[in-house]
């Protein structure tokens, strides 16, 4: 999380807190965080510090993921400005292994080795490439995406910016962040534009 | 598999401007889907209808209704003489479909599972730091607390979930349980509701009970504790609890503590009304 993504937060949050009215749930809300505080131990990778709120976080939270519009515009567009690009402009890499990440559910867990590259987890909510028949459906359908868009230098970086961080085009999606967070690296993220994107791809026959 | 495509593509149409755009209706996002089941579920399913008569759960109720009545621990009593799960010292039948509730000599709301086990300090002299140490079980080992909680869940079978949410202190353990499911944070920003938080969702072919309803919030519910095909091992309700926040990315929550039972508690009240089958079968 860049400074001014803590700034803008560290803003919108006592607006949002006047903006809305005094009611229970925050009471509760309260209360929920305190026994998440008091009843949770850290354990392998998964530390404590995990149960703390970003700023993002925090706002999603007190909205139910409906944040009014002039504050998630805001912090979308520091989301979407801390994102970061390959140096040399090249977003589109090799979909065979963005296929293979894209299979991979794991990564951190309590029970995942840290030491071992994280998953995409993908197919866990995206239908994607036809051939696999068992994917989930929290996220949209991603079959046929860069057949129905073109595989325009704006859409790979639409598709780039999406998978580094889902919040900098929708602040309260459920999709994580996963350039952000650190999960996925460069390489890996150019093989999925690539899945999504290069004609050759099972995705767009 | 036709069927799906097709409504893959359509929705595609409807939504393939939308996900350029940055969607902001979640109605949107989604393709529709019907409960979909793939071919390893029909067979499981298949499987656990034939196993019912002879249900490998029946075999740890056994054991927990020799254990409830069995004179045990430091203070050489039994639970049969000692313990109170909310309908009188000893009585179990109705007991489990009726936590969590709010326990005066404890002053806390707690679930089945940690209900059992603060008898099994306060009256039976068990240390609670040895019970919570391997609290659930494994390949090689089952806790004497597992084949109690099954006992107890047997003594509900066909019954109805009936969580005392009148009760103002049930109610409040409700209402914070209801924000503990909404809380996102970790690496992921995920909470319970992100993939328990609506209709007709899915983690690959896995299909995913919406815990604000009673019929989804039952199926949460429904066959736990619950014996495991995966590894043969009997496993309670806490356990699946834990193995949750485990995929949510979360650090790992105390064994029978408040933020459980909160949970629980807003999950079983929401089932209330549903009628509970009894220890069950898992994958």
């Amino acid at each position: 999380m860049t400074k001014t993504i803590l700034l803008a937060a560290a803003v919108a949050l006592p607006l949002l807190t006047a903006a809305l009215p005094a009611a229970a749930d925050a009471d509760y809300r309260a209360k929920a965080i305190a026994a998440l505080k008091k009843d949770f131990q850290p354990r392998g990778q998964a530390s404590l510090d995990r149960l703390a709120e970003d700023g993002l976080q925090a706002i999603c939270n007190r909205t139910e993921n409906k944040p009014p519009e002039y504050i998630a515009k805001r912090l979308e567009a520091d989301q979407l400005a801390a994102v970061k690009y390959p140096a040399d402009g090249k977003l589109l890499g090799d979909w065979k292994s963005g296929e293979k990440l894209a299979q991979s559910g794991r990564g951190f867990t309590w029970s995942d080795n840290p030491g071992l590259p994280v998953g995409g987890n993908c197919y866990n909510c995206h239908q994607i490439a036809p051939k696999e028949t068992s994917f989930g459906t929290i996220g949209p359908t991603l079959y046929q995406f860069g057949k129905l868009r073109g595989n325009t230098p704006e859409i790979q970086k639409y598709a780039y910016s999406k998978i580094y961080n889902a919040k900098a085009h929708n602040l309260c999606s459920e999709m994580p962040r996963f350039g952000q967070a650190g999960a996925l690296k460069e390489q890996q993220i150019k093989d999925l534009v690539a899945l999504l994107l290069d004609p050759e791809s099972p995705v767009n026959k | 598999m036709k069927q799906n495509l097709i409504g893959a593509l359509c929705a595609l149409a409807v939504i393939g401007g939308a996900f350029a755009q940055a969607p902001k209706k979640p109605a949107a996002k989604a393709a529709p889907v019907a409960e979909v089941k793939d071919a390893a579920t029909l067979e499981f399913e298949k499987f656990r209808a034939e196993m019912e008569d002879s249900n490998p759960a029946e075999l740890f109720e056994m054991k927990g209704q020799e254990q409830w009545n069995s004179k045990r621990g430091p203070k050489n009593v039994s639970l049969a003489e000692s313990c109170d799960l909310g309908q009188g010292i000893g009585k179990v039948k109705g007991a489990y479909v009726k936590m969590p509730r709010y326990f005066a000599d404890a002053d806390a709301v707690m679930d089945a599972e940690r209900r059992i086990v603060w008898c099994m300090v306060e009256k039976q002299g068990f240390k609670f730091d040895e019970i919570a140490a391997k609290p659930f079980a494994n390949a090689n080992f089952t806790p004497d607390i597992t084949n109690l909680v099954t006992y107890v869940a047997g003594h509900s079978r066909n019954m109805k979930v009936a969580v005392p949410l009148k009760d103002p202190k049930v109610q409040e353990a409700y209402r914070i349980g209801k924000e503990v499911a909404a809380y996102r944070a970790g690496p992921y920003d995920f909470s319970c509701n992100t993939c328990h938080g609506a209709d007709g969702k899915r983690i690959r072919m896995q299909n995913l009970p919406n815990l604000s309803t009673p019929a989804g919030a039952m199926k949460g519910v429904q066959g736990w504790p619950g014996y495991r095909m995966t590894g043969g091992v009997m496993l309670t309700h806490q356990w699946r609890m834990g193995d949750c926040f485990r995929q949510q990315r979360f650090p790992q929550p105390k064994y029978a503590s408040d933020a459980i039972s909160y949970l629980l508690t807003y999950m079983i009240g929401n089932a209330n009304g549903q009628v509970y089958k009894g220890p069950g079968i898992k994958r």
